[in-house]
């Protein structure tokens, strides 16, 4: 998994491999700089050498300006390279999403879909640019102070190689106790915030219902459970510090009754033995090597929980379309019919079908109805003619040729379909139409507007078809989005059009109107129209009725009037009653 | 997200070292970006359905024009710092001192700590390296002596971690409940006039910098003032020559921080702000995904993407540069200052100005120095999340300050039953409610619960200035069926939020069986009114739990023959686990419909008297719509019901139908009737208008 995402680092290799290198620079001077300093105090203020002091401060200065630069160029190329990293990543996540078929894409939500883009990647964006950084670092300056230490006096460095261990152990004990604990309080945070967001979202049926006290007492009930164990929690983490006070303060003592016993033997002679500016030195390294073991058991902890979002991404990126172009595909789709053959479709391929033993033979051009109650799979059914599912069993033929065998382009192309649940994306009303066909005259944008009765408005707007649409087509009417949603999709030229209940917010007589310009302005179209409406299948040359996934009734609306109990029971309650709804 | 930033933080509470200023300007720098992103996407994920605008869903006729600003920065003000004080205090505030005392003696030895190395080379090796054959004892005395300081620090700094987790996440939990608790006593109006999100933000992001603030930043400032005056006075102490080179290394770092930091603080904000031009394209294609397959514009939709990605890189990029340049920055001046009070130092030590400047002293001088600027810098970074801790502080009593729902009523519901001629209260369920009316005089009367609703000369508006509801006047007699109809905000959703008391009427009076409903307790009010809201809104839990809302001490069988009733049954048993299917808040496994039928079913198993359907049966297809209207026939049955429709054939069998225009009744009568008027309910019904 970690390699394949990886893979995403491509043109900031170079970043990933500079930003390391140099650290290891900047900590080899790091190391160096202790080491001129216990010279300053050893040689030149004990000494009282003027002249040595200056001559080890300016190396001292220049040091410093060079691990400067060092550190800074580290810093640069690690912010490089996991900006890049993230930026890739987000790329080849989206770049896929772009491959993913319906099925894919209701396999993963929406909304996890936004996160594992956003809040994810930037989670191993950071943690990325730790390891760029600090990963190098830490082990180097651990193993740069020890050989340091070692140089001074190998016996007290002992010491420091002693406890290492201890103080590794010690942290990854508490980490992994304490990490699967940190766990459970974000899963009860976010059973918390689902009660809160569920209380803001329903605050009208929790008033109605006067069930405030009861929603309280949930609320509290999750906020104790979080009480307690974040405290559980923190009661491990925090023995983080005395751990790490105890292991300095220890070493502290260890090397002070060493080395004095050293320094007192050699008279603080530096040629006879170990002196208080090495034993000063020591300390220091003590010091910077037990700091970064702890950074690096911090890195150790962030890669650990970045692990989540990097599995997250992964899946992500592994997705594989379920629905694959034919090589050998088909260019050309020679005419507008259809013909399910023994169709039987599920969602997840499992044996529950929601569409099953569909057989009908639709000839090209012909105007199609589609009703059924909620549940039916009428949009099921649709939706296999594009492609956008296939069939679980059997064929599903458009032209003539079975829909796998072409190419997805092409068939997209000729088959256009307004979706239920449509959408109109930030931009112009153009803007959105040309989606139809990038290429389309503004001549041609108002024909197809006129065909779906929607010139007439868009008329009315100030800005015509410059007209904003904000993001949703939240500032236009349902009925008016739809009937952009049916221009849009008539741009195609298609030689089949779907509308999925695309008119239900529009009234009975626009309705009427859009259905007499398609039967006179594009007559060779095969076209299905998913309704609830009655009125809107009742001139259609053919009526499929559907219950259950199955098909009840197939048939000319008047046939279906004499034989089929479902449509007439839809046809009474709708039209006996008061001629039409709405 | 959050257990990444609490861990680190933890790990990193050694105080006292440059490599501490590195972490913690790290966690700083990268921590900002992470506090963002947590909220955005969470919020919207969880949010944004109706977090979007929830206003629009509720009639447009709401108010939106006294939304106050998103996210604004408020002033911080003593009062708040004060009621923060007062939750510490309250509850803990021995516990309070013990920290405070724990803390200070965890930094004095920590400041006894880098003295130590001169004591001892000082006072114990030099004099040992001068004797002859030395006696260690003294030197063992000495070292024993720290270990046990050292035991004493360890303990103190355990301790008060300890006693914080405690005193923390104690007022966190107290001010979580304390901010849910006066939520749901807010009125409507709170909920239509603020976006979800916000409000979800003070659980999530305001409550989580509190949390930081508490748990990390008053013990950190605490521990590290204390070091900084312990240490300064030391320099001082040894000499305030080298105390003012010192001090202008104090001054060159802070002002390296402000230009450095500045900068990428401005990067920073550019990039949460490509961040959200990102995050909003990719949440607009993915929602159209669809769309976008349908049409093959994927090609088009990279192209954008690739370009908005592109941004987001370079503003990410450098950021984070400056941020990392600041680490290396900062140590690299401390260097240098190592080095000049060194020679500065020796110069004093040589040519014997400045006092008395020893050797000795200058070595001691070089270590304080060395554990000065740090805690500085720990001070000036904590400032920030203090000053962003306080605002969500702010934002947070701000919520708590929101004036609850104001509930004069006296009036209650109470079960009864008939002795005679009159109405006895009673303990027992006995299908037979009343309200009880305490007078004046002391008497007390008994009116049956009916469902006999009517509306005097109503005027309304969410804002003073502007009526939305004019005159309205409806009379609802018990059992009958009042239909609304009318274009999106001609007022129908108003006026059943003003029957349950969601809002309060300005002019005129609305009586319920013959008493004002300003006289009647809110929550009696509302349990007698069963609402059905075109949003269905259902809950986390079982299908059980969710019908059972409607009365929580429902039988199962009482469960069942509510859905029987609201035709759900059907469904339900058809799932694989039935009843004890686990649904989540936005039902996503269920269809809309489906959903629906389960929001009847609540209401049914309520069994009030009066309902309101608001556009409740919109989202299901006519002919299940039959079935659900059979459902409901006999749930209405004896009931005083409103309805909401949009589709005509919903509400054609109503009593009356009153046909609402801009906030005014024009058409009342029967569907008969107002056919035959031939007005705007017969343009309507005859399709020559549109509802929208």
């Amino acid at each position: 998994m970690i390699k394949r995402l990886f893979a995403s680092v491509r043109e900031y290799k170079s970043a990933s491999i500079l930003s390391p290198l140099f650290v290891v620079c900047e900590v080899i001077l790091e190391v160096i700089i202790p080491l001129l300093m216990a010279n300053l105090i050893d040689y030149g203020i004990y000494k009282n050498d003027m002249s040595y002091i200056l001559k080890t401060g300016v190396t001292l200065v220049v040091c410093c300006i060079v691990s400067l630069t060092f550190g800074a160029l580290a810093g640069k190329f690690a912010a490089k390279a996991a900006a890049g990293f993230a930026k890739n990543l987000r790329k080849d996540m989206y770049y896929n999403v772009q491959n993913f078929f319906f099925s894919n894409i209701d396999k993963f939500s929406t909304s996890s879909l936004v996160t594992r883009l956003t809040t994810d990647v930037a989670n191993v964006q950071n943690a990325y640019m730790m390891i760029v950084r600090t990963a190098f670092r830490s082990p180097a300056m651990i193993i740069f102070s020890l050989v340091m230490a070692f140089r001074i006096n190998s016996e007290i460095a002992a010491i420091l190689l002693g406890v290492v261990p201890i103080l590794l152990i010690g942290f990854l004990l508490i980490f992994s106790h304490a990490h699967p604990l940190f766990e459970k309080v974000f899963k009860t945070y976010d059973k918390l915030n689902n009660v809160v967001g569920e209380n803001l979202h329903g605050i009208r049926v929790v008033k109605s219902f006067v069930r405030e006290d009861y929603e309280d007492k949930k609320f509290k009930n999750i906020s104790k459970e979080i009480y307690d164990l974040f405290i559980k929690a923190e009661k491990i983490i925090i023995f983080n510090m005395p751990l790490m006070q105890f292991v300095i303060y220890m070493s502290m003592i260890l090397i002070s009754w060493f080395s004095s016993r050293l320094i007192v033997s050699a008279h603080n002679d530096p040629a006879l033995g170990m002196t208080t500016g090495q034993f000063t030195s020591m300390f220091a390294y003590l010091m910077q090597m037990l700091m970064n073991l702890m950074m690096l058991s911090m890195i150790f902890m962030m890669v650990i929980i970045s692990r989540a979002s990097m599995e997250r991404i992964d899946e992500v990126l592994t997705e594989e379309s379920d629905i694959k172009n034919d090589k050998d595909p088909i260019m050309e789709v020679k005419d507008g019919s259809v013909k399910f053959e023994n169709v039987s479709f599920s969602y997840n391929g499992g044996e529950k079908y929601c569409l099953s033993d569909v057989d009908i033979n639709i000839r090209s051009g012909e105007t199609i109805g589609v009703i059924g109650g909620t549940g039916s799979s009428k949009s099921s059914l649709v939706q296999l003619i594009p492609r956008l599912y296939d069939a679980t069993k059997g064929r599903v033929l458009v032209g003539g040729e079975d829909v796998r065998r072409y190419d997805l382009e092409t068939l997209r192309n000729e088959v256009a379909m307004v979706l239920q649940k449509n959408v109109l994306f930030s931009g112009t009303i153009k803007e959105n139409l040309r989606w139809g066909n990038p290429d389309a005259s503004d001549e041609e944008l108002v024909r197809v507007c006129k065909l779906a009765q929607a010139d007439d408005f868009i008329e009315k707007f100030p800005d015509k078809y410059d007209t904003y649409i904000e993001q949703g087509g939240t500032n236009v009417s349902g009925g008016q989005k739809q009937r952009i949603c049916i221009a849009r999709a008539l741009l195609k030229k298609p030689k089949i059009l779907i509308l999925d209940d695309s008119t239900s917010a529009v009234d009975t007589k626009t309705d009427a109107l859009i259905r007499k310009a398609f039967a006179e302005e594009i007559p060779d179209t095969t076209k299905f129209i998913i309704a609830q409406r009655i009125s809107s299948v009742e001139d259609a040359d053919k009526v499929i009725v559907l219950d259950g996934g199955k098909v009840n009734g197939f048939g000319t609306p008047a046939e279906l009037m004499k034989s089929n109990k479902i449509y007439r029971e839809v046809y009474e309650s709708q039209v006996k009653g008061g001629k039409d709804d709405e | 997200m959050m257990s990444k930033s609490k861990s680190k933080n933890k790990a990193k509470t050694k105080p006292a070292n440059e490599e501490k200023l590195r972490s913690d300007s790290k966690s700083k720098t990268e921590g900002k970006p992470e506090a963002k992103d947590r909220s955005d996407p969470g919020a919207s994920e969880k949010v944004s359905p109706a977090g979007k605008d929830p206003v629009k869903k509720q009639e447009s006729d709401s108010p939106n024009g006294n939304m106050p600003p998103k996210h604004q920065m408020p002033k911080i003000d003593g009062t708040t710092v004060k009621r923060l004080l007062s939750y510490i205090f309250s509850n803990y505030k021995g516990r309070f001192f013990l920290v405070l005392v724990c803390i200070l003696i965890s930094s004095v030895v920590n400041v006894i700590g880098s003295m130590f190395l001169k004591v001892l080379i000082d006072s114990y090796i030099m004099p040992l390296v001068e004797q002859v054959s030395p006696d260690f004892t003294e030197l063992t005395k000495a070292l024993i002596t720290m270990a046990c300081i050292y035991a004493c620090g360890i303990s103190a700094a355990y301790l008060y971690q300890r006693l914080m987790i405690t005193i923390s996440q104690g007022i966190l939990k107290r001010v979580r409940d304390d901010m849910f608790e006066h939520m749901q006593t807010l009125p409507i109006g709170y909920f239509d006039t603020h976006t979800h999100g916000d409000i979800m933000s003070y659980y999530t992001n305001d409550t989580d910098t509190l949390r930081q603030m508490i748990s990390q930043s008053i013990p950190q400032v605490f521990n590290s003032v204390i070091t900084i005056i312990a240490v300064f006075c030391g320099m001082l102490y040894t000499s305030w020559y080298l105390t003012i080179v010192v001090l202008l290394f104090v001054i060159v770092q802070m002002f390296v921080v402000k230009t450095v930091g500045g900068r990428s603080g401005k990067y920073f904000i550019g990039q949460q702000h490509s961040l959200g031009k990102v995050n909003g394209y990719i949440e607009e294609m993915i929602t159209g995904q669809k769309v976008v397959k349908v049409f093959c514009h994927e090609k088009a939709a990279k192209e954008d993407f690739d370009k908005l990605n592109e941004e987001l890189y370079e503003s990410a990029y450098n950021a984070n540069q400056f941020a990392n340049m600041l680490m290396p920055i900062m140590m690299n001046i401390g260097n240098l200052q190592y080095v000049v009070v060194a020679i500065v130092g020796a110069v004093l030590a040589l040519s014997g100005k400045g006092g008395v400047i020893t050797v000795g002293a200058i070595v001691s001088f070089l270590q304080l120095s060395k554990s000065f600027s740090a805690p500085i810098g720990q001070v000036s970074q904590q400032f920030n999340s203090i000053v962003m801790a306080l605002a969500g502080a702010q934002r947070i009593f701000s919520l708590m300050d929101e004036k609850s729902e104001v509930d004069d009523g006296y009036v209650t519901l109470v079960n009864a039953k008939r002795e005679g001629e009159n109405l006895v209260e009673c303990e027992e369920r006995t299908g037979l409610w009343a309200w009880k009316h305490p007078h004046g005089d002391g008497t007390t009367t008994y009116t049956e619960l009916k469902g006999d609703v009517r509306l005097f000369d109503v005027d309304f508006g969410y804002v003073p200035e502007k009526i939305v509801l004019h005159n309205v006047t409806i009379y609802a007699e018990p059992g009958q069926k009042v239909a609304f109809v009318g274009a999106t905000g001609a007022g129908k959703t108003t006026i059943t939020n003003l029957i349950n008391r969601f809002y309060d009427i300005a002019d005129g009076k609305i009586r319920y069986d013959g008493i004002n409903i300003n006289k009647i307790k809110k929550a009696d009010l509302r349990r007698s009114l069963g609402m059905v809201l075109q949003e269905t809104n259902l809950f986390t839990g079982t299908i059980m739990d969710n019908i059972r809302y409607g009365k929580l001490d429902a039988t199962d069988e009482e469960c069942i023959a509510a859905a029987k009733l609201a035709n759900a049954d059907d469904f339900i048993s058809r799932l694989p686990d039935g009843y004890n299917t686990m649904i989540d808040g936005t039902g996503g496994s269920l269809s809309q419909g489906q959903r629906q039928l389960l929001s009847i079913a609540r209401a049914a198993v309520a069994d009030p008297p009066v309902m309101i359907l608001d556009e409740a049966t919109s989202s299901i297809d006519t002919r299940t719509e039959t079935l659900v209207t059979k459902g409901m026939d006999s749930l209405m049955h004896g009931r005083t019901v409103f309805v909401i429709a949009h589709r005509l054939s919903t509400v054609k069998n109503s009593d009356v139908i009153m046909v609402l225009e801009l906030g005014t009744i024009i058409e009342r009568g029967s569907h008969k009737q107002l056919i035959s008027e031939k007005g705007k309910y017969y343009q309507l019904y005859t399709g020559a208008f549109e509802l929208e």
